[in-house]
């Protein structure tokens, strides 16, 4: 009888002893499910604001300049002569400013045509889990580019707004997995003069563009440029960019090969006339750098 | 008879050890700090889950990795994505116990040195630590406080050559959990 007895309070303690161990993680558990649902904003859909030639759905931060040197050297079928292109190159230099987390504004000065460029981006939509649940993240790009390059009649009444073209863009991305990122990027480009009185002003293509990564801090990227027919400037061809990623800490170095020499809107989408079967491949560049310029806003 | 003053005293002792109480917060600090020669990388999480028992020293922390705040978005964007890969991983977890908690009255204002043990989960490894801390109470309320460093490679994270000398291999870790609510 009194083993018995002992028996129980020895059982009744251990109970106890049990409860108390598992005590915290209840506490834990609950705390856990106390927590206010919060929404998982997707991020590092691309590694920069640079597809290859275009854009991303990506911004820079608040208070970060990204400048980016972008090369693009002459086509690949020079040959040897022309050092496979090397000898001649076009560049771009660029500067990006995040004002905020979903805005960003930038100006750029490329060799090609001796064209000044200014953009704004801002993220409409961010793709999201948790709380508030979207599947996409859909940016819109506005550029404007001013073509310097001396008036080829001097002779005829020249305006300035002949020099001027417009686009605007719309991008929709999202980021399937870690390693796989897509996005569709219609764009209207609109040129105030062109060349010929048949030559549409107004000019329609969507983009398809993604990237695939192959470690952590490489990854290939391609984007494509389909114009619709009717709305394109005769002889142009689309743009097909095919290129890598490379990520270290603070710099973001993309290698790539194009069939597009420009590189703002207006001039790589609906002016590019490099044929991929015949050679017409340029290889280049773009390194972006960034710089924090204020703190960060919590 | 004899048998119902047992149960009745295995109840009390019960009793006594329900009496222990749960200290807990939602908004402990833990923060990590790297530096280098070239570089000072530091963040904070200000929404660490924290609890002690103040009988068995039972102590549990967990957190998200997404609440670790950078002064620069990059470097969060790269601790996230390539670091502490926090889609894959989103959580790091600590399970202990306070080695010494018999010394810690947390009826009186003091200040008491004590060792922590138990399992750190972060980044899909478990690791055993041991590190020393403090509990401060004040009011009724205990603050725990830690300073230690762990190794990366520890827990599987690489550093790649190119930023090798802007991070470092052992990060100081700070936690700093005032557990103002009470069970």
């Amino acid at each position: 009888m009194l083993l018995k007895n002992i028996f129980i309070v020895i059982i009744s303690c251990a109970l106890v002893n049990t409860a108390l161990a598992q005590d915290s993680t209840d506490i834990m558990k609950m705390l856990e499910n106390d927590l206010e649902p919060t929404t998982d904003y997707t991020t590092a859909t691309f590694k920069t604001s640079r597809l290859i030639n275009g854009h991303t759905v990506e911004n820079v931060g608040k208070g970060v300049m990204d400048v980016k040197i972008s090369h693009r050297f002459g086509k690949i079928n020079g040959g040897g002569y022309e050092l496979f292109g090397l000898d001649n190159a076009t560049m771009r230099m660029g500067f990006d400013f995040g004002i905020t987390d979903y805005l960003m504004v930038g100006v750029g000065r490329s060799t090609y045509q001796k064209t000044y460029d200014a953009f704004f981006k801002v993220k409409l939509l961010r793709q999201s889990k948790g709380k508030r649940n979207m599947p996409i993240t859909l940016s819109y790009v506005p550029t404007i580019a001013l073509k310097t390059l001396k008036f080829e009649d001097p002779a005829r009444k020249n305006y300035f707004s002949s020099r001027l073209y417009y686009s605007h863009q719309l991008i929709i991305g999202r980021k399937f997995s870690e390693q796989t990122s897509l996005q569709l990027m219609p764009t209207y480009i609109h040129r105030n003069l062109v060349a010929l009185i048949l030559d549409p002003n107004d000019l329609l293509s969507i983009g398809i563009g993604g990237r695939q990564k192959l470690s952590k801090r490489i990854s290939l990227n391609v984007e494509y440029y389909y114009q619709i027919p009717e709305y394109k400037l005769p002889n142009s061809t689309n743009s097909l960019s095919v290129g890598f990623d490379i990520e270290t800490g603070g710099h973001v170095f993309q290698l790539h090969f194009t069939n597009s020499q420009g590189m703002n809107e207006r001039s790589f989408i609906s002016e590019t006339t490099g044929d991929w079967s015949k050679g017409d491949i340029f290889f280049g560049f773009n390194i972006s750098r960034v710089f924090t310029l204020g703190k960060k806003g919590k | 008879m004899k048998r119902s003053f047992l149960v009745a005293a295995a109840i009390v002792l019960s009793a006594t050890f329900a009496q222990a109480q749960r200290f807990y917060t939602k908004n402990g600090l833990v923060s990590f700090f790297s530096s280098t020669n070239m570089e000072n990388i530091k963040a904070d999480n200000n929404q660490v889950l924290c609890t002690v028992n103040s009988t068995s020293g039972d102590l549990q922390f967990s957190l998200m990795n997404k609440g670790f705040h950078f002064a620069k978005a990059l470097m969060e964007e790269h601790f996230n994505e390539n670091y502490i890969e926090s889609t894959k991983f989103p959580k790091s977890t600590f399970k202990g116990t306070i080695a010494d908690i018999s010394k810690v009255n947390f009826t009186a204002d003091g200040t008491y040195t004590v060792s922590v043990t138990g399992d750190l989960t972060m980044h899909g490894v478990t690791k055993s630590v041991t590190v020393p801390g403090t509990v401060t109470v004040k009011s009724g309320k205990p603050t725990v406080v830690s300073k230690f460093m762990l190794k990366l490679a520890d827990y599987g994270i690489t550093i790649p050559g190119a930023v090798k000398k802007n991070i470092s291999e052992s990060i100081e870790i700070t936690v700093n959990c005032l557990l103002d609510q009470k069970l």
